[in-house]
Order: C-alpha cells, then sequence, then structure tokens
C-alpha cells in the first residue's frame, strides 16, 4: 500500500521496453590495474597511477573480468566473439582519463536470451565488458555538478570492473521487466560473478520506455530512466513513464528522446539530458590493450563449469515437491535449494523441507544448517517430538550454530519435549466438553464449518500447552474422535 | 669517450662513476645555457646515484652494463618525484609517483640519468621550437634547429652533455634529430620497448628508443631497456635483443632496398633535397661495396604516410590528452564551474601546435568523419603493412635519407605548419607498421650540417639492421 496515486497505463496502449544492466563484477582486482575492487573503504585508498588515469599509465586486462564477462554470456545464451576495447571520449572529472574504455561494435557477447518463470522470452542483444567510474559528490548550490560550490571525487570505484547486459525491446509488461531483473540476479548469483544488490549499486537497471497503440509493431520516442534504485522503483518508473507517454500522445504532443531521472520519493520521472545535445562520444579502438581472442577450448571449459541455473533448480524442486511456484522460487533465489535437495536426500518430506525453508529461514547466514540437520529436525516435527513453533525455534538455534546446530541437542536444552499423548487426549476431552457446540460444527459435512472449527480447536490447545503440542498429534486426535 | 668505454672504466674501478657524473655535469654547465637541451638538471640525483654505483663496484658486486654511464631522459618519460612536464605548462607542478619501465631499467644496469630533455610540447614537432621552455638549439649551429621533437635529448649526446639519452619515436622523433644533429638514433619495433610510464602522444605509434655517439653504444642501451613489460599490454612477449654480438658480422649477403617513393627520384615524394639525396645514394654505394646487393624497391603506399600520419596520431592525441582536465594533476585555472575550470585550464595550460592537433584529432574521429578521416587512414596502415611485407621478400632491409633537409635554421617553419609536418616524411611509415629504422650519420650536406641516412627493417629485425648500421658508420665520410 503506497498511498500514492499510482498510474495505470490504459488498455488500448502496450508498453514497449527495454532494459540496460549495468552489473559490477566480483573480482579481486579492478579491470585494469592491481587495485583491491573495494569501494566502501576511505575515498582514494584504492588507487593507482594507472585507475587514476596520471599520464604514463598504461591499462592490462584483468583475465578473470573476461572470465566472468564470458561465464555471464553462456549463461545468458550469448555467442563469443572476438573484441577489442573502445574509448568513449567525454569530459567528466570522475571518469580519470575522461574517456571509458569499453566495448563498442565488437562486444564479447552477443544475441543471448533470458527466459523468464512464466516461458515469455527476452532477447539479449549483447553483454559487453566496460570500466565504471568514480564517484561524485557535489557540494552547494543543487547538489548538480552545474551549480555545485565544490565537487568532491572518489576514485576507488574507478576502474571496477562492469558487465553491461542490454536487452532487445521485447519487454511488454511492467512485471516482465521485474521478472527479468529479478531471474538476472538470480542468474548473476548461480554463477557467482557478482553480489548483484541493487540497492548497493552493483546492479544497476536502465529502462528505455516507450509506448505504441495494441496492434502496432512501431518503435516510438523512447526514453531512459536512470536512477532506479530497487526492482519495486523499476515496476513504479516504467508505469509513470508509460502513462506519461500516452498522456503526451492523447494531447497530440509526443515525448521526445531523452534521459530522465526516476524522484523514487515524488513518484515522477524528470528531464536529464535530451538526445540533441548528448556528446558525440567519438569511439576508436583503444590501442593501449589488444584484442580479445578467447579460444573455443576457453568457451568450451566455460560450459563444461556452468553450474545449474535457476530455470532448471527451480524446475528440479518443482518436480520433486507439490508446494506452490512461489515457495520453490524463493528458496532457489536464497539459493538454498542445495540444502533443501540434502535434507530431502536424507529422507526428509520435500513439501515440509521447502515450507519450513521459505517460511524459518530467511536470514543471512544459514551456512551452520546442513541438509543433514535439518532432514533430522524436519523428521523430528513429523513424528511429533516437535511442534511447529518448536521446530522453527530450534531451526533459529541451528542457523546461529548453537549446540553445533544439532537439532536434538538445542531441542533437549530448550527442554522441548512433545506433550504425552494421553495429557493431550486429556486436554482434547475437556475442551470437548466445554465446548459441545463447536465440537458438533467439527463433526458436521460441512467441510468449511468443520476446517474452521479445526482451526479453533487446534488453537485452543495450542494455547493451554503454549505450543508444546505437535499439530500432527493433535489433528489425529481430533479426527479419531470424531470418527466415533 | 663511449658509453661503453665509459661502463667498461666504471666496472673495472679505473674511473669513478662520481667522476664520470661530475664531468659531464661541469659540461651541462658550461653550455647548457646557450643550447637549452634541459629542462631540468638533476645534479644532486645523478652524484647520489653515481656514489651508490661506486661503492657496488667498491662492494665486488655488478654494477650494471652501463655502470656509470650519464643519460639524458626526454622529459615525457615519468621520474619518480621529479618533475615531468613534456614541455608543457599543463603539468606544472607534477611530480609523477612512479617511474617508467625505461627509467628503472637504466638505472638498475647502473645508469645515472643527469636531467630531463627539452622537446617539442607532447612530442608534437619537428623542430623543439613547440616548448613552452624555449627552443633547444643544434650544437653544431646554434642558429639552427636540432630537430624534434627529442631536440633535447639529440643535442645533449650530440654536444656531450650526456653519454647516452632516451628520446621517443612517434613520426620520427628520434631518428630526424639524430641526423639534424649528427649521432645515431633508433626507433625499435613497437611493442619492443615499454611504453609504461611515458606520456602518451599517439599511443598505437609512440615507441621509445635510444639516441648515442656510436651504433654499438645505441645496441647496449636498447639490449638494456627492451624486452617485455607486463605492464605495457602492447608489449612484444620475445626474448630480449642480443645485439652488440652482431655488430662485426658485415653486411656480405645482405638484400638492401633503395625505397624508390622515399629516395628524390621521379616517383618519390617532393621536397627531399639533392644533397641529402646524393648521401643516401653513397650510403647505399658503400654498402654494395661492403658486399650486399643493392636493388631498388617500390612501396607505393609510402607516399601517403604523412597524409595518414595527420589523422591517426592527433586522434589518438585529442583522447590522450584529455585526461589533463586540471582536475588530479598539474595546472588548474579556478573558475566558477567544473566545465568552466576545464577549459579555462587547457586554454591556459596548452600551446598552438598541441591544440591544432586536439583540434584536428576530435574532427577526425566525430561522428560522420570517422569514415572519411581516420577510418580512412587506418586502411592506409593496413595498405602500407601489407606493401611493405611484400618489400621485405624481396629485400631484408630498406635504405632512405632520414629527412629530407639538413637542420633548418630556428624560426624558419614555424608559420607554415605544413613545411614542419613534411620533415617527417620519410620516418612516418614505419611509425605506421610498427617497423623499426636506425638513423645513422652519413656526411655532410652542402651546408655543412649532418645528414642522416635511415635503415629500415621488417618487425624485431633489430639485429639485422644494427649489423648494417655498424657497417654504415664504419664506412661513413
Ligand atoms: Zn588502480
Amino acid at each position: 500500500m503506497t498511498g500514492l496515486h499510482e498510474p495505470t497505463l490504459p488498455a488500448e496502449w502496450e508498453l514497449v521496453v527495454g532494459l540496460e544492466v549495468h552489473v559490477e563484477l566480483a573480482t579481486q582486482t579492478k579491470l585494469f590495474c592491481g587495485c583491491a575492487n573495494e569501494f566502501s573503504t576511505e575515498p582514494n585508498t584504492n588507487v593507482c597511477p594507472t585507475c587514476l588515469g596520471l599520464p604514463g599509465s598504461l591499462p592490462v586486462m584483468n583475465e578473470t573480468v573476461v572470465d566472468f564477462a564470458m561465464r555471464l554470456g553462456r549463461a545468458l545464451g550469448c555467442s563469443i566473439h572476438p573484441s577489442v576495447m573502445a574509448r568513449k571520449n567525454y569530459f567528466y572529472p570522475d571518469m580519470a582519463k575522461d574517456f571509458q574504455t569499453t566495448q563498442y561494435d565488437q562486444p564479447t557477447n552477443r544475441d543471448g536470451e533470458l527466459a523468464l518463470a512464466d516461458g515469455t522470452v527476452v532477447g539479449i542483444e549483447r553483454a559487453h565488458i566496460e570500466e565504471d567510474a568514480g564517484k561524485t559528490t557535489h557540494v552547494g548550490g543543487g547538489g548538480r555538478i552545474n551549480d555545485a560550490t565544490y565537487s568532491l571525487v572518489d576514485y576507488n570505484r574507478a576502474g571496477v570492473p562492469l558487465v553491461e547486459i542490454v536487452s532487445h525491446p521485447d519487454i511488454r509488461t511492467v512485471e516482465h521487466a521485474k521478472a527479468y531483473v529479478s531471474e538476472l540476479r538470480d542468474i548473476l548469483l548461480a554463477i557467482a560473478v557478482s553480489d548483484a544488490k541493487m540497492e548497493e549499486g552493483s546492479m544497476r537497471v536502465d529502462a528505455n520506455v516507450s509506448v505504441r497503440p495494441v496492434g502496432s509493431s512501431e518503435l516510438r520516442t523512447r526514453c531512459e530512466l536512470k536512477n532506479i534504485n530497487s526492482i519495486r522503483s523499476l515496476g513504479r518508473a516504467i508505469e509513470y513513464e508509460a502513462c506519461r507517454h500516452v498522456d503526451l500522445y492523447e494531447s497530440d504532443e509526443a515525448p521526445r528522446q531523452e534521459t530522465r531521472h526516476w524522484d523514487e520519493d515524488g513518484g515522477r520521472s524528470t528531464a536529464g539530458r535530451s538526445k540533441e545535445d548528448a556528446d558525440d562520444y567519438r569511439y576508436f579502438q583503444e590501442p593501449d590493450l589488444v584484442p580479445l581472442t578467447p579460444t573455443p577450448e576457453q568457451v568450451a571449459a566455460i560450459d563444461g563449469a556452468m553450474p545449474v541455473l535457476p530455470a532448471a533448480r527451480r524446475a528440479r524442486l518443482g518436480e520433486l515437491s507439490a508446494v506452490a511456484d512461489d515457495v520453490v522460487a524463493t528458496v532457489v533465489e536464497r539459493c538454498q535449494d542445495a540444502l533443501a535437495l540434502g535434507a530431502i536426500e536424507a529422507g526428509a518430506d520435500a513439501d515440509k523441507v521447502l515450507t519450513r525453508i521459505q517460511n524459518d529461514l530467511a536470514v543471512d547466514d544459514w551456512s551452520a544448517v546442513t541438509g543433514q540437520t535439518l532432514a533430522t529436525l524436519v523428521q523430528m516435527e513429523s513424528g511429533g517430538e516437535l511442534s511447529a513453533t518448536q521446530a522453527k525455534q530450534v531451526l533459529a538455534d541451528m542457523a546461529a550454530g548453537n549446540h553445533g546446530g544439532d537439532p536434538k541437542s538445542i531441542a533437549e536444552a530448550r527442554g522441548f519435549e512433545a506433550m504425552e499423548s494421553d495429557a493431550l487426549e486429556t486436554l482434547i476431552d475437556q475442551l470437548i466438553n466445554d465446548n459441545p457446540d463447536e465440537w458438533f460444527r467439527f463433526t458436521s459435512d460441512d467441510e468449511g464449518d468443520r476446517k474452521k472449527m479445526q482451526g479453533f480447536f487446534t488453537g485452543q490447545i495450542m494455547k493451554a500447552t503454549k505450543g508444546q503440542a505437535d499439530g500432527r498429534a493433535v489433528a489425529e486426535l481430533l479426527s479419531r474422535k470424531s470418527a466415533g | 669517450m663511449s658509453a661503453l668505454d665509459i661502463a667498461a672504466a666504471v666496472r673495472s674501478g679505473e674511473r669513478s662513476a662520481a667522476d664520470v657524473v661530475d664531468e659531464y655535469l661541469a659540461r651541462i654547465d658550461a653550455r647548457d645555457g646557450e643550447l637549452n637541451a634541459f629542462n631540468l638538471v638533476l645534479a644532486e640525483e645523478a652524484r647520489a646515484a653515481a656514489a651508490a654505483v661506486d661503492a657496488t663496484v667498491a662492494a665486488g658486486d655488478d654494477p650494471g652494463p652501463l655502470a656509470g654511464v650519464p643519460v639524458a631522459l626526454k622529459d615525457n618519460m615519468c621520474t619518480r618525484g621529479v618533475a615531468t612536464t613534456c614541455s608543457s605548462k599543463i603539468l606544472e607542478g607534477w611530480q609523477p609517483p612512479y617511474d617508467a619501465t625505461v627509467v628503472e631499467r637504466l638505472a638498475a644496469a647502473g645508469a645515472v640519468a643527469v636531467g630531463k630533455t627539452n622537446l617539442d610540447e607532447f612530442a608534437m614537432g619537428s623542430s623543439t621550437e613547440n616548448s613552452a621552455f624555449g627552443p633547444t638549439r643544434n650544437p653544431l649551429d646554434v642558429d639552427r634547429v636540432p630537430g624534434g621533437s627529442s631536440g633535447g635529448s639529440a643535442a645533449a649526446v650530440a654536444a656531450g652533455l650526456a653519454a647516452i639519452s632516451l628520446g621517443s619515436d612517434t613520426g620520427g622523433s628520434i631518428r630526424q634529430p639524430a641526423a639534424f644533429c649528427g649521432v645515431v638514433g633508433m626507433k625499435p619495433t613497437y611493442g619492443a620497448v615499454s611504453r609504461y610510464g611515458l606520456i602518451a602522444f599517439g599511443s598505437s605509434l609512440d615507441q621509445i628508443g635510444p639516441f648515442s655517439t656510436s651504433v654499438a653504444d645505441s645496441a647496449a642501451v636498447l639490449e638494456v631497456i627492451g624486452g617485455h613489460d607486463p605492464l605495457d599490454s602492447t608489449s612484444i612477449d620475445a626474448p630480449t635483443f642480443d645485439l652488440q654480438a652482431v655488430l662485426d658480422r658485415g653486411v656480405e649477403g645482405l638484400r638492401i632496398g633503395i625505397l624508390r617513393e622515399l629516395s628524390g627520384g621521379p616517383d618519390s615524394v617532393e621536397g627531399i633535397t639533392s644533397d641529402v639525396q646524393d648521401r643516401a645514394a653513397a650510403a647505399a654505394a658503400a654498402l654494395e661495396a661492403a658486399g650486399a646487393s643493392v636493388q631498388e624497391v617500390s612501396v607505393p603506399s609510402a607516399t601517403l604516410g604523412l597524409s595518414a600520419y595527420y589523422l591517426v596520431a592527433p586522434a589518438e592525441a585529442s583522447s590522450n590528452l584529455s585526461r589533463f582536465d586540471g582536475v588530479r594533476f598539474g595546472l588548474r585555472i579556478d573558475a566558477p564551474t567544473t566545465g568552466e575550470m576545464m577549459t579555462a585550464t587547457r586554454t591556459a595550460g596548452f600551446g598552438t601546435e598541441v591544440k591544432r592537433r586536439i583540434m584536428l584529432g576530435t574532427y577526425a574521429l566525430s561522428a560522420g568523419y570517422y569514415d572519411a578521416f581516420y577510418g580512412k587512414a587506418l586502411k592506409v596502415r593496413t595498405l602500407m603493412l601489407a606493401e611493405f611485407a611484400t618489400a621485405y621478400e624481396q629485400v631484408d632491409l630498406l635504405l632512405t635519407p632520414t629527412a629530407p633537409t639538413t637542420a633548418f635554421p630556428l624560426g624558419e617553419r614555424t608559420a607554415d605548419p605544413m613545411t614542419m609536418y613534411v620533415n617527417d616524411v620519410c620516418t612516418i611509415p614505419s611509425n605506421l607498421t610498427g617497423h623499426p629504422g636506425i638513423s645513422v650519420p652519413f656526411g655532410v650536406g652542402d651546408d655543412g650540417m649532418p645528414v642522416g641516412v635511415q635503415l629500415l627493417g621488417p618487425a624485431l629485425s633489430e639485429p639485422t639492421i644494427y649489423q648494417a648500421a655498424a657497417v654504415l658508420e664504419e664506412v661513413a665520410p
């Protein structure tokens, strides 16, 4: 719930979106020098002549970057090409050399695709290597370069390796745009080339947005939206921008091609530079670097080492269980599917494993939990040794590594013991006595009533036992008693 | 005294490096006020380095093959903690935090840097008149230019202010001043010497090389500074040269080609004076007399070199020189906004010729003009590579005059850039192809000034080039 009016695209208009995603690669060192790829430290400490663009310095290609970029390319189904680096010339204080070294007309990765969970396929035009700029803080004035009193530049980020993934304008709905970014992030995490955090800027999404009447195949003037900091923000920005275009067209005006700045707080986009006064970047081949010529053996090695990608991992869990798709998606997104498979292999019920993980393991560090210990936990719960509430608490302790992560030791230390079934039966008999109307409804043929009353009795029992009762045992007893 | 003689004397303990350095510093003191070969004399540093060499000798350790040899460095090579200016106001106050690879290698070999030499600003010029610190004069006639852009390095060696020096050659900037000053100047194969720490002019053309008074010294210096450098991606990963060993092999059986288009004859570029043509012809005849076979060889695209060069070099320069923006180092002219500060700094910091080339290069790369200019120049480069490859199937080396004329009077060509640019017509092709070339003095012109003859070869043919250069040196008048 937002409280703000979220505009909706009228049904007779169709959205046309292409996404440009910049991803910071998680290499040890920068793209062209030996400086640490780490820029949350003291400003201007991870710098050297090369990433400061000092006169006489030269770039040397970081081979790991090329490897990571090709890994990403192959994960997106791209073909790998010989390539050269190029210079994109423009003056900006945080661009140390006043040109960016990037790939222009000969990118490493071309012509891939990304399949979304619902089967929609988005074409990938290219995924190319380039360097990041430093970070400028404009102080005074309006906080922009044009009116700042002074500007501070931190070059720790200068020369950090990026891959820019450019999609075709194949995206037709806001949901697909969000799913694309989410899926791309899952892939990046799966192939371990980036931590892909939009909020921290290691994954930056620009959206090229235009609209057209439904049924048309034209590509109308697009605007490039920048400063989108989350997937949710991406959806809002696209929706807003598309409606802005429709409003213009419907009042016989037209958008002009420009870069626009998404204002998350204001919920609107504001005009940046228009294409007419855009720089001429004067691209040419970078003479200080030699061409990249990946061999078929290198590409084969990358393919051979390619981990199973999220789509296939989701499919695997889907085959093993009957839980809802979003449960599986969450588990895979959190990279907890290997854990789940381990627990299932160790004999635990697949649905219970996945549900338990999805509900109760949304923590940053769960490395102390193993497939075996998780299986034990789930089996203890199934066997009535632990109630659901207790299992949740034990799992939290397991993730924290308490008692060596051993569920039995944890349960013992916490004093969790399943209630004796005699005691439970006595309690239930008491409840039936005290609530005859409810019991009558429970035993009726009305399925809805029966469910409702099952919830009532279970709740009462849990309340009376402070969660110590085992849900399954309660259900069995209720069922047995109602049968007569 | 040659550099190798100095090194031998210092290594044997016959002479101290301190003594050698004092002698050269005294000569600089006496002569450089007039010549202006040096932007900066490193007297204190040189004495300290010489003392270290002497201590190494005294300790019985190896002081290196160039022990105690005074070397002058073109002031576009980075020296740690020592001002490096490119003879431009824009680098005012900047001290590099690191040494160029060549500077490190010379120091490791025992050579002693005595100073940083004058050049045409950012190596853009052929007379060392485009310097923010005033022109360098030719030691053989102080009313004439020493050539350029490495004029300070050439003049320093010619006047005995350094035993050897380093220059950089983007379109002839080592070979042409060597010819004008009567010394040996070598531009190695592109990638044979690391460019790390050389402040770039035209990155795909720039190459560092030595000036010396003898071919043997030149070979010794190239052996030291050459070889793979992991800090320069374009550095060739090949074994280091063994050059001194080939110097006495003679030219018996070598095939020498006279490059028709750069000979002054009917199909040649214009402007090569008859006395220079005669000296080059005499050099060819002398090689023939020494046992080489000589024939005429045609490389038609050699005549296109100048035009292609004046697109490629300025294009790369326009990008290389963008970083001089007042933000991180050197000159800064304050202004209300960052953009205005950059403009004011570059307006005040760059000289006329540098601005001209930045504008030329910016234009050549612009959208809509790239194909007609920069793109076409790249095609010429490809064509030249193919034609030179064919030529080198017929001959081992090519011979041309180094420059069309001898050293011209100061101020004669500053008004018209084109008359300056044609100076490099004979040297430019090997920068475009990346091939090596050496200029060896061979007699004098009608004006009594030295003439240089150039030997060119295919990539990594340095041993053959030195082999023939040693003969030329021996038979020179
Ligand atoms: Zn660095």
